[in-house]
Formats: C-alpha cells, structure tokens, sequence
C-alpha cells in the first residue's frame, strides 16, 4: 500500500493536503462538545430497556437525593413540543417518534427521562439511579417475529417513486437457458461515529444557538425551531467538524429540541453527550434486509430475466425504506425485468440512511447473484459483466451520462493480477491457507441539489468562501477551498473557508454524495460572478478576448496558450477601477432540472435532489470495479482479506489525494460490512445486545493490510458545472458481495447471509 | 460513575488495612465496597456502567516497586502482581523460556490497555457477557443472585461451554490465565495474616449455584505474584477470533509439551473462550500423556475435552472450534523451533 499521494491523471486536480489536517492531527480542532459553554448544566439520557409498552411511572428519590441534580424531566413534566414531521414528509426528522410526549414506549432504548444536573458526573449518576415503571409488552423484533406486518413500499413513501419493471420477466426466465434464484439477507448496522451525539443548546435572549453534529446545519436549523414554535431566523446550529456521521446525523433526532427545551426552562446552556450504546437507539440505523434474485441468462452469458424481491425493516409508524432496485434493475442490459420492494413493520426505532443506504444491501444481493450465474456460465466473472454492460439503462433506455465501468474492470484486474486466478473453487492454497479471489460491481448514483456561496476576493489576492457545507471528514474544507483556487487563479493558501454553520449562506445536507458536487458548482459559479465583476471594471480600458476572461488568473500568467496572448488580470487595476479594496457575491446554484421551489425550499433546509436514475432524459452514475483476495484457515475457518484493490471512475477528481482516502475507507467499510458489522438483537426484547465498540466489530488495523485504490480517469460533462461525480459513498458498494465470491472461491461454499462468521463455514 | 473514595496505598499492609476493615461485613469480593485498583481497565470500566459501586477505591500502584518485578531463578518464574502486560510480554526471556505467558498477553486486548493492565488485575477480569454489562437487564445471576440468566435463552454467542450452571453460562474472558493453568502456576497471595499460596487452578470458582463469587479471594486480600515452574520452552497460545486482534477469543488453547523423540512425557492444555473459568483439559492431557504424537491419537484427546461440553442456542460452533484449536495448538507446539 503505497502512503505517497496518487499522481493526477487527466481530469484530476492537485492532491493536495487537506485543509485541515493540521488542526485535526494535533486536537486542535473543535468539535461540538469541546466548544467551551459559560455555566452550562450537564444531561443525560435515561432510555427505556422495554422495546413496547407503557412507563407506569417513575421513582425518583433516589435520583433526586443525588447532589448537584437540577431538573428530571419526563412525559409528565415536559414540555409539549410540536410534531416532527419526517425528512420524507416535508419535515426534517429521521423519526416521527417523539419521546417524552406520552407514556407510551415504541422502541427500546426510547428516550423516557433527562436528568440535567450541575455536573456531567452527577447527572450520570442521578440517571442510573432513575427507576422507571413499565407495563411491558410483547415485541415484534424483526423479520418472521409475531405481530410483524409486511406491505408493499411503494405508496407509503414519497421516494420510493416505482418498483420498476420492464418486458415479460415470468416468461423470459421461464424460458431462459441457464437460470440463478438465491436468497440473500443483510444485518441490521449501526453507523457508530468515533463522535457521538452530543448537544449543546445556548439561548441568548429569543435567540438559540445549537452546537450539534449534524450533516445538515439548515435542516437542522429548521426542524428545531418548527417543534419549537419559533422562527428559524433565531436558531443558529454550528460545528465547523464532525466526528464522522455516515448519515447518522443527517436528519433531525429528537433530542435536539428536548435539551433546547431543557435549557429554555432552565435559563442556562445545557450539554448532552448520549453514550454509544443509547447512539445505537435514539439515532438511526441501517435496517436488516432480504432479497430474492432471479436471474435468466443466455449460454453466451447474455442476461434476458432479472427479478429482484426484497424485504425491509422498519418501525411502527415510519415507512422508511432504501429501495435500493432502482439501481439494481438498471445496473446490466436486459430485456426483462421485475422487482418488488415491500416494508415490514416492527417495534424498532425508525431506520435512516447509512453509506450508500440502497446499494451496500441490494448490490450485495445482485453482486452475488451475478458471480452464482458466472459459476453456472462456467464464465469468467469479470466477462460476464463485460457482456452485460450497456450504455443505456434498460428500464427506460435513458443513456448513462458516463459510464466506465469496464474500464474500472479492465485497470483493477491487472492492478490485482486477476489473470493468476484459477477458476476452480478450492483451487488455490498457500500452507494452512484456502485461497480466494473475487470480484463485485460498485455504483452510485450522482446526485446534485442546490445550494449558495459567498465569495470574497481582496486586493491582496486573498479569498473567503463562505457556504454552509459540512466537513464529515469527507475533505470539505479543502476541495471546497480548491474550487475556488483554481477558479480565481490564485495560490489554494490564500483561500479561507467557513463551513458548518448556519448563519452561512444554505448547502444541502452532506448525504447521499452531492457534497462536493453542490458546493463546488456553486463555489465555481460564484467565483465567476466575482470574476465578472472585476472584467466588467476593467473592460473600458482593457481588450481581454472573451477567451481570455474565461482563462486568466487573477494576477496570474494566462493557464492556456489561447489565453497566452492576453496579459493576465491585474488585479490592483481592477480594484483601483472599481474604487474598493474588497469584491464579494453572493450567489445561488442549482441543478439542471431542479424543481421549481428548490432555492425556496433550500432556505427551509429541505433538500431537493437531482441526478441518479431520477432525472429526465439521462441517467448518472459513478461506478467500480472491486476485487477481493480472501484467505481461509483450513483448521479454525479465520477468515482474513489480505488484499482489497478497487478501481474507481467518478468524473472529475478534485483531489486525488482526499478522493483515495475516502475510496480506501470505503472499501475497508465494504470489507467490514461482510465479515464484521452486524448488529445482533435479543428477539424476546427487541433489543440491541452489541451496543458498544468491543463487541459491535469493526475492522482493526490488523485486520488491512493492503489496500489500493486506482482512480480511472473520466470526464462527465453532463452533469453539473464542477464535473463531479460523487465518491464518498462508491467505495462501500459491492464489496460485501466481492469477499463473499472471494470466499466462495476459495472453499466452494456459497454464503448469503451477512456477516460472515466463521462458524458458518462447513468446510 | 458514582461517587467513591479514592485512598492511595503506602504499602501493603495500609492497603489491605483499607480494603479489610471497609468491606469487613461482606464476603463476595466482586461487591466488597472497597476495591483495589491497579491499571483500572476492567474496574473503572465496570463503574462507569454502574456495574461495579465501591464506595472506596484503593489504588495498590505504590506498591509497583515491590510487586512487579519480574524474576527468573532455577527455572522457577516470579511475575509480580503489578507487572504491566506489555512489560512482561516483551521481556525476551519470557519469550525464550515461557513462550506462552508471552503469546497470552500479546495476543490480549490492545496495546494501550497492556500498557496499563496489571497481571493481577488480569486474571481477576470480569466477564464480557453483554447482560451482566448493562444493569437495564434486571435478569442477570451474577449481578442480581437469584435474578435469573438473560444469556441462556438470549444472544449467547459468546458465552461458554465448559463448566457452566444453569444459573450462569457467562465466558472467563481473559487469556493469560490460560497459561498460568496449563503451567500449574501457583498465586501468592497477601493478606492481614501474611502471605498464603494456592494453586493458580484453585483461584477461579466454577459458578455453580452461586455465580456471583468468581473466586476464593476474601476481601482485604491481594494477589501480589505469580509462580511458575519451567521452563517450557516448547509452549504456544493459539487464539481464534473474528478479527485479527483487540477482541477476546472464540476459542483459545495454551498448550505446552514436553516431546522427545515424538513421545510427549508431558502435555498441557488449557482452553480460553469456551469455558466459564481458567481450564485446564486433564482429560485430553491424560490420553496423549507418555504417547507418540499422532493425529488420530490428537483427535481423540480434542473429543475428550469437549466430552461435557453444553452448547446453548449460538454457541454450538465452539465444540468443533475448540476441539480444531486444541489440534492446530498441539501440532504448532510440536513443530516449534525451540
Ligand atoms: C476493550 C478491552 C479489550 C480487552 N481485551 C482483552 C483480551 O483480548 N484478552 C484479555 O485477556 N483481556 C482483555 N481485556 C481485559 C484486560 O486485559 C483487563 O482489563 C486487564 O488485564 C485488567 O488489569 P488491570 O490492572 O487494569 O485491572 P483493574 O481494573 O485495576 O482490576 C481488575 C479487578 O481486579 C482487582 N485487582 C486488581 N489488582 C489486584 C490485586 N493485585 N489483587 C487483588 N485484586 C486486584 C480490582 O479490584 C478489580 O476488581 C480487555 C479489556 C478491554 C477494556
Ligand atoms: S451468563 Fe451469567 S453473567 Fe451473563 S446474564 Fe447469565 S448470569 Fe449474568
């Protein structure tokens, strides 16, 4: 694994250092819980160990006998805040279960009480010491549980649009030369952060100010102050970083405006830190899934049937699901296609996005599939794809805005040396060790939403980009500070950026990998506005071809040699035209085929979405190819992933160096998503047992050894202004589905069910 | 955290002095209400989730100048109480002479933790059970006697084996202890009425009726070193887990043998991760005791350890694991180079 930055390949920017690596590497940087609060009370969290019933009441004295307890609030004494509708409703919230409201309990590890208290010490204590009353009731923990119910998805929520469907799928598969039908299924998974959720709410006067963890300070913004009652003008979130989120903290939790509430009533800053396991229920989480495949092929491995049923899991009152076919039943050319997306209801909390929510789960199902069908074929896996793939989407024959996808195949084969695989299973050993090696489709969706920037240029060249991104450790700051660099041609140090926090102008949440995208178009688009404005100054006195203007730095030779004939921009005259020291825009970017109300509704921190297999007359994505070399232990079954190579093509690559780093946690995340995460459920409760970082097992340093990523050049020009695909969420996608292959491979035996362990292993 | 008293010890007797006359009244160690703390990895922990509520705290890291040196004469080992794990770990004799109390500790928890964890509050860890760490079960033996056991009909992937009681079915989760079991170490223990020492298999009781008393330490006690006779040079620790380190075992075997010419005059098993305290496999070892290694003969001795074996719903696997560990750890200790 090789720790220099990647060179830049055509269409790839500079790799340079991020932005903040400095303040991050020597704890410099604040993250909403370091920030210091005068006088702050201190709460915790009491949750509920029942997953259904009812609090008959509490026994406080104890509690209330703690020195240093200030205030316990409950059901019985809160205050009644307004409903939280869901993000998927026009609201902002990740689950319309409202705590403290009654004395109903709807998921285990509800929140029931907080206990604020002089002392973070105090209030933990006082907490434990709360004794809560319950009628329990029967759970219905998860899929084949009694009391569960099962429907359809499509109709119960606004983003699950189809179940799409092409040609005559029964009678293709019906007639198919080689047929596959396999079931798969996926573990529930919780995101866990390295920061947990933590809250701290300060009021000046009418005014709240809320330093928060959030991938989307507008969202978040707006959603308290609505079950606040109160203008959003007066609420303020900040957090210049976050301490990871993976879409945990992408939409509003209740908490939020509880401990505003809290220190309201109290007239004093109020601070939460949840702990990790209360994370694993007062937040969201990636549901568990199952899937049914059927796959008709040609003996020239030609696919002609595909059926993808899949199942689930969400709570009572909240529809929430991936639907992750959308993408699957448009991955591959053929002719006859069904699927069907159904939710099944338990007594859980309300699932929510995770790192690629549709795709880790449905391509684990179809990457597997595809590598059954390659077995049956007696087919290479990496030709099957190769006959399989299509320039156009086969639901609706849109074309790909781009797609090189083989040419990910192409460059991760030779990167791995897949050509010294021998086809057999059980072919390759090394000592103790069966060999495996195997290898899985990544996609996902582009996707671009609105967004507005602030830009200023002084005349000493220094720049201030201001927009309200959020730096999730996906490089924020510093591709967002590149964008602006290249664009104003001038050195990336002199560029400031200010990120993460409300007050700035709006930028969609940092999900679903529109991040760099949005604020980057926008960041670009700005920076025109304020290049325009210098121009127009100086174009009386100056004869700068249009070419030129397009071209030139800012006090910086001309970049290209059409523009070379032109001086370049003297900046002094341009401020001296103008008659100031200072130039700054304001603007407003969006996609093309963005809604009507998409600016309105970006100033109300709702996001409206673009791009993916949803737009009109195309469809975009970002693909890879993965490969897997895994090592089985004849004796104790250990299974180990020396080798992870992932080739990856995602349109233009602002930063060769942050984009590897995103694509290597990626693939590692893949890998943990096959052989480590699960979350494990006491049924009889409907709890999680796991919710803690020794036993919820995520990869350690032992267990990576070499991981390389190749970023394949690619140039997208229909997609938006920064040619950006997004990559934070590519990486993660299919590897689940490569180390299964790999392990069949290596040991002839076929696994459906994730994760991996080694007591599944029959060999 | 609740609130305790934080007492720094001067020297032995003042400790114990502290620990006896607090706790005078109650005789299960893990609820004494004073409790020494040496590297604190496993009590604080325990406090922090309110599983553990001493009113007092003795910390014993003064008397780190006496006990924890580490001490290798006539081939007897003398390993203090308060020798940290990564000291001990990486002391090159131990690798040489006693490969396996090396292997046990470098294969246990991470290096931040073995730096600070003590050996005697090593083997003195508590279990990992999931239900016996998170007092919102109410139904847990060990914590509430007479509660009932979450684990038995609940998610008991980890739990053990070997040993168990319908009352507790909770994993000793530590590794060490696996070899000071196979080397039939011997504990030192102080006391107010001076140093006793019992055999390192006497210390852990079995939890029967009453899972709650983990040893046969009394309050106001300490383990203040460890003894073990040797050298065995040709001894090995095999561990199995789903990740490659930081993560307790699946199954464990510290296995030593004595072999010459292909004759094993001796042979030690222990096994970690399967059972509900340090084990020692005396009837595997009594089938290859004095025979020629053999696999079929290996294969026999493996069935003979897990002959009682009583697997609950998600732990089933760790019959044919523990029996494979038993057989991969005796072929690595046999093909050692020594
Ligand atoms: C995340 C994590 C992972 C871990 N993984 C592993 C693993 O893989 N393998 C493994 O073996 N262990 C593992 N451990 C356990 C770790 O090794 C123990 O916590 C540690 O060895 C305890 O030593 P300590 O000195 O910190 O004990 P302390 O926490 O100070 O003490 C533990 C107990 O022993 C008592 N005590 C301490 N010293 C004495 C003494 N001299 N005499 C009498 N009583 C005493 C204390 O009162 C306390 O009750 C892990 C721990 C953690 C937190
Ligand atoms: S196995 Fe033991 S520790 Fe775990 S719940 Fe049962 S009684 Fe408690």
């Amino acid at each position: 694994m090789s720790i220099t930055a990647p060179e830049p390949k055509a269409n790839m920017g500079q790799p340079i250092p991020r932005y903040d690596a400095a303040a991050k590497v020597t704890g410099k940087a604040q993250y909403a819980a370091d920030v210091p609060l005068v006088n702050p009370a201190y709460a915790c969290l009491v949750t509920s160990s029942i997953a259904k019933g009812r609090i008959d009441g509490f026994d406080m004295t104890a509690a209330k006998q703690v020195r240093g307890v200030i205030d316990i609030v409950t059901h019985e004494n809160a205050e009644q805040l307004k409903e939280a509708k869901l993000f998927s409703n026009g609201g902002y919230a990740g689950t319309t279960i409202q705590p403290l409201k009654s004395a109903d309990v709807a998921h285990t590890g509800q929140i029931v009480a907080v206990v604020v208290a002089e002392t973070f010490e105090a209030a933990q204590q006082a907490a434990y010491a709360m004794k809560v009353n319950y009628t329990a009731a029967m759970p219905s923990a998860t899929f084949d549980s009694a009391g569960t119910t099962s429907a359809p998805a499509k109709g119960q929520l606004a983003q699950f649009k189809e179940d799409p469907k092409v040609g005559d799928f029964a009678k293709a598969f019906n007639d198919a030369e080689i047929k596959v039908s396999a079931a798969y299924e996926t573990p529930p998974q919780h995101h866990n952060p390295m920061e947990l959720f933590a809250t701290s709410c300060v009021w000046l006067g009418d005014s709240l100010t809320i330093y928060e963890p959030s991938q989307y300070v507008y969202g978040l913004k707006n959603g308290v102050a609505e079950q606040l009652g109160i203008d959003a003008d007066k609420v303020r979130v900040i957090n210049a970083y976050v301490g990871g989120a993976f879409g945990s903290k992408g939409s509003m939790t209740p908490r939020t405006a509880i401990i505003a509430s809290i220190a309201r009533r109290l007239g004093r800053p109020v601070k939460l830190v949840a702990t990790r396991a209360q994370g694993f229920t007062i937040a969201t989480f990636r549901a568990e899934t199952r899937h049914e495949i059927q796959i008709g092929a040609r003996r020239d491995g030609h696919l002609t049937a595909l059926r993808h049923e899949s199942w689930e899991v969400s709570s009572r009152p909240d529809p929430y699901a991936v639907g992750g076919t959308k993408t699957t039943t448009r991955l591959y050319a053929c002719p006859n296609i069904e699927s069907r997306v159904s939710i099944v209801r338990a007594d859980r909390n309300t699932p929510g996005f995770m790192r690629s929510p549709p795709e880790v789960p449905y391509m684990f199902a179809l990457e597997s599939a595809m590598d059954e069908l390659a077995v049956a074929l007696n087919m290479d896996p990496v030709e099957l794809r190769r006959v399989n793939d299509t320039a156009k989407e086969p639901i609706s024959g849109k074309p790909y805005t781009s797609r090189s996808l083989m040419a990910c195949y192409d460059q991760g084969a030779r990167a791995f040396e897949w050509e010294k695989r021998s086809p057999q299973p059980k072919s390759m050993t090394e000592g103790d060790w069966l060999i495996g090696y195997g290898c899985a489709t990544s996609c996902y969706p582009t996707q671009m939403a609105p967004a507005a920037a602030r830009v200023r240029l002084q005349r000493d060249g220094r720049v201030r980009v201001e927009i309200a991104g959020q730096e999730i450790g996906n490089g924020a700051y510093t591709v967002i500070g590149q964008a602006a660099a290249e664009k104003l041609g001038v050195p990336v140090e002199k560029v400031s950026v200010f990120i993460g926090d409300s007050d700035l102008p709006p930028a969609p949440v940092a999900g679903g990998s529109n991040s760099t995208a949005s604020t980057c178009s926008t960041v670009i688009k700005v920076c025109e506005q304020v290049r325009q404005k210098l121009f127009e100054a100086l174009t009386s006195n100056e004869s700068l071809t249009n070419e030129a203007k397009g071209t030139v730095g800012m006090g910086q030779t001309p970049s290209t040699p059409s523009a070379s004939n032109d001086r370049p921009l003297d900046l002094e005259r341009a401020f001296d035209a103008l008659g100031v020291s200072v130039v700054e825009e304001y603007g407003e970017w969006k996609p093309e085929g963005a809604p009507m109300d998409s600016f309105q509704a970006m100033y109300k921190g709702q996001v409206r979405m673009v791009g993916g297999s949803e737009m009109k007359d195309k469809i975009a994505y970002a693909f890879g190819a993965e490969f897997v070399e895994v090592r089985v232990n004849k004796w104790t079954h250990e299974i180990r992933v020396p080798r992870l190579v992932g080739a990856f093509a995602a349109g233009h690559i602002m930063n060769p160096r942050t984009a590897r780093s995103q694509l290597m946690g990626g693939l590692i995340w893949g890998m943990s998503s096959a052989l480590h995460e699960a979350t494990e459920l006491d049924e009889r409760y409907a709890r999680y047992v796991n919710d803690n970082l020794a036993d919820y097992l995520v990869p350690v340093n032992a267990d990576v050894s070499d991981v390389d990523v190749i970023l394949v050049a690619e140039q997208d020009d229909h997609i938006n202004p920064a040619g950006v695909k997004g990559i934070g969420e590519l990486g993660n996608v299919g590897t689940n589905a490569a180390v299964c292959n790999a392990i069949f491979h290596a040991t002839g035996q076929r696994l459906r069910k994730l994760p991996v362990r080694l007591e599944k292993l029959e060999i | 955290m609740r609130p305790f008293v934080y007492q720094r010890a001067s020297d032995a007797p003042s400790a114990i002095q502290n620990l006896a006359t607090a706790t005078a009244a109650n005789n299960v160690l893990t609820e004494a209400s004073a409790q020494p703390l040496a590297g604190g990895t496993t009590l604080i922990d325990l406090m922090k989730l309110d599983v553990m509520r001493p009113k007092a705290v003795v910390d014993i890291n003064p008397l780190a100048a006496s006990w924890s040196n580490v001490s290798l004469d006539d081939d007897n080992l003398r390993l203090g109480a308060l020798a940290r794990m990564s000291d001990v770990a990486a002391n090159p004799e131990i690798q040489q002479h006693y490969p396996v109390i090396a292997d046990t500790l470098k294969l246990a928890a991470s290096p931040q933790l073995r730096n600070m964890a003590s050996l005697g509050g090593n083997v003195l860890q508590r279990t990992r059970c999931s239900y016996f760490r998170d007092v919102s079960y109410h139904n847990c033996n060990k914590r509430n006697p007479g509660s009932g056991c979450a684990a038995l009909e609940g998610f008991n992937r980890s739990h053990a084996v070997l040993g168990t009681s319908e009352q507790c079915i909770a994993t000793y989760p530590g590794d060490f202890a696996q070899a000071l079991m196979a080397l039939d170490a011997t504990v030192e223990i102080t006391g107010r009425s001076g140093v006793r020492k019992i055999r390192f298999s006497d210390l852990h009781k079995r939890p029967g009726e009453s899972p709650q008393a983990e040893t046969t330490l009394s309050p106001g006690e300490l383990i203040s070193a460890f003894l073990i006779p040797g050298p065995w040079p040709r001894s090995v620790y095999l561990k199995v887990r789903d990740r490659q380190s930081y993560e307790f075992a699946l199954a464990s075997a510290a296995v030593a043998l004595d072999l010459q010419d292909e004759v094993m005059r001796d042979a030690r098993i222990a096994l970690g991760g399967v059972a509900a305290v340090p084990w020692r496999a005396r009837e595997a070892e009594a089938i290859l005791k004095g025979q020629k290694f053999d696999d079929a003969l290996i294969d026999r001795a493996a069935d003979a350890a897990f002959a009682d074996a009583r697997p609950h719903r998600h732990n089933v696997f760790k019959v044919a694991l523990g029996k494979r560990v038993i057989s991969r750890a005796l072929h690595q200790a046999a093909t050692m180079e020594i």
